[in-house]
């Protein structure tokens, strides 16, 4: 579904990444930990184009990312080309980054009716029915400001789901939260990953980390220090570097 | 002073039922608003009592048939030229912003250019691009013509001073639409790109429609600003409101009366766009006021409460100042 072969990324004089594989199969959920700094973020923009990477290669779905393969040739994508291949990746930032001027509703529509040419109309039952699924039937017609963090980030989850994705990336989701709200966007990742999303989750939760994701990987200083069962990776610890981190984290 | 000490004498201990709160005094505001009133005073009296104002002739004038038309020219310059500067605005704006090296360049080059020389020395260049280019055609460069006109039929007044005023308008509107552009945060744009829009839609749907709460302000304010600036094709001879006012003038030597005219229209129209602005920034500002205005209303409900001095007892209050 998912694979990352010695990826390297530099930003002017410093490298933020240096030499990560990764892979993730379908239906797998994956979540990346480590100090912030270390690159995580960047790696998962480099997923969906947001960043370009140096060195390495990038497959998802099979499809190479950035490049289009003509026997020995790597032609770069155009912008054209690599908004067709986002538009089945969805990805959930920090920031949440709803459309202010757009209603929740609009929000979620946005995706199909603009990339996918979709009717309104049409799309208006599975709108629905997305702020259904993430328990925000209620507020189709608020605009993002006359809501909770926590439901700002459900309505990204529906708008991201909305373009029926493959990949589903979230960039620290629950980072910007107010301690209380964090937990109902949880639970809706927890359902999309009891559902069969391929999902990689950069977080900072680890309870959330142990509980729902099937590979865990420590990443630091651009590198994956330490990949294995969740259980493994944060109750047994191998790495000098993730047993810091971790005794910080969970203190 | 006597307040001051008043309180610090005051034991600590004494039941809070009998202070009284003393609003405090502006003898500046005072002050001002008298001599506003004595100028004002002063103003309304020479408008009045000067016979060389003659507001006869003002009011014989200002309905007249030439004015009328030459205010109909003004509207039309000025919302033909803005239409034409917020277009061309869009494009520098992008294209300054373009990743493009090429297209950023030019771009840059166009504001330098028609920000960069005087809007009189523009309108009269357009005016007089016949001395430049004796003809104009359409056609392949340095190929075969398929149509030609000469310069001097095909650049009319009219023309001319829709070039120079669209064209410096660009200019300055690609700065405002520049501005906004930046104003809205990059997350935005990533959001737009993340569900798969290109680089044009997300422009369209996600950046620019955000931009315009920034953007329209200055823009209401440009308009306003080439309400005026129109009455500078007076020198290509366009008959526009300025222009037909010292037509008149020009013949009747009732110079004064004739300005007040052109001035009373001007101010007229200004009133009107800025209501008219004040309705297009209300719609853009949709989904980024609703729940900050509630609450900065009841806010300000409450602090009105608060600061609302305790109405009884008046004389006191007075004689504890004093």
């Amino acid at each position: 579904m998912f694979e990352a072969r010695d990826i390297h990324k530099s930003f002017g004089h410093v490298e933020v990444l240096r030499g990560v594989s990764m892979t993730v199969r379908r239906g797998e959920v994956a979540c990346l930990l480590g100090p912030s700094g270390s690159g995580k973020s960047t790696f998962l923009r480099c997923i969906n184009h947001l960043e370009k990477f140096d060195a390495g290669r990038m497959w998802v779905d099979g499809e190479l990312v950035g490049y289009r393969q003509s026997g020995r040739r790597l032609h770069e994508l155009h912008d054209r080309e690599i908004a067709q291949r986002r538009s089945r990746i969805g990805m959930v930032f920090q920031q949440f980054n709803l459309f202010p001027h757009r209603t929740a509703l609009q929000n979620v529509m946005e995706g199909p009716v603009v990339v996918k040419r979709a009717k309104p109309r049409e799309l208006m039952e599975e709108a629905h029915q997305l702020l259904r699924r993430v328990g925000l039937a209620d507020k189709a017609h608020h605009y993002p400001s006359q809501l909770s963090g926590g439901q700002q980030q459900r309505v990204a989850i529906a708008r991201a789901l909305a373009m029926h994705p493959a990949l589903m990336l979230f960039d620290e989701p629950t980072s910007a939260l107010d301690p209380e709200l964090v937990g109902e966007v949880l639970d809706v990742m927890r359902d999309l990953a009891a559902g069969g999303m391929t999902m990689i989750v950069v977080t900072h939760e680890i309870g959330f980390a142990r509980e729902v994701a099937d590979v865990a990987h420590f990443m630091a200083d651009g590198v994956l220090v330490e990949s294995g069962l969740p259980a493994e990776v944060l109750g047994n610890p191998q790495h000098e570097r993730t047993r810091n981190f971790l005794s910080k984290v969970l203190a | 002073m006597a307040g001051h000490a008043a309180t610090t004498e005051a034991p600590a201990a004494e039941r809070d039922d009998d202070l009284v709160v003393v609003p405090a005094r502006h003898p500046g505001r005072w002050l001002a608003v008298a001599c506003i009133a004595v100028l004002a005073a002063m103003a309304v009296h020479l408008l009045v009592t000067n016979s060389r104002l003659q507001w006869s002739v003002v009011w014989q004038y200002v309905f007249s048939k030439p004015i009328l038309t030459g205010v109909l020219r003004t509207l039309e310059l000025t919302v033909i030229a803005m239409v034409i500067g917020v277009v061309i605005g869009i494009l520098v704006a992008i294209g300054r912003l373009s990743p493009n090296p090429v297209l950023a360049k030019v771009a840059w080059l166009y504001s330098w250019f028609f920000r960069g020389t005087p809007l009189l020395v523009q309108l009269l260049f357009w005016f007089y691009l016949s001395a430049l280019l004796t003809h104009v055609s359409i056609g392949i460069p340095f190929g075969p013509e398929f149509a030609s006109a000469s310069t001097n039929s095909l650049i009319t007044p009219f023309l001319a001073a829709i070039l120079g005023l669209g064209l410096n308008e660009g200019a300055y509107m690609s700065e405002i639409v520049r501005s906004g552009i930046l104003a809205v945060p990059r997350g935005q744009a990533e959001a737009g790109q993340a569900i798969g829009m290109t680089r044009s839609e997300v422009m369209r749907r996600v950046v620019l429609p955000q931009a315009m709460r920034v953007i329209i302000p200055p823009t209401g304010n440009e308009t306003i600003g080439m309400l005026k600036y129109t009455s500078l094709v007076i020198v290509i001879g366009y008959a526009e409101l300025l222009t037909s006012a010292s037509l008149i003038y020009a013949r009747t030597f009732q110079t004064i009366p004739l300005l007040i005219v052109a001035a009373l229209w001007y101010l007229a129209i200004t009133a009107v766009l800025s209501i008219a602005q004040y309705y297009v920034e209300r719609h853009f500002d949709r989904g980024f006021q609703p729940a900050a205005a509630k609450s900065r209303g009841s806010r300000l409900l409450r602090g009105e409460r608060a600061l609302r001095p305790a109405p009884e007892q008046p004389t006191v209050a007075m004689r504890s100042v004093s």
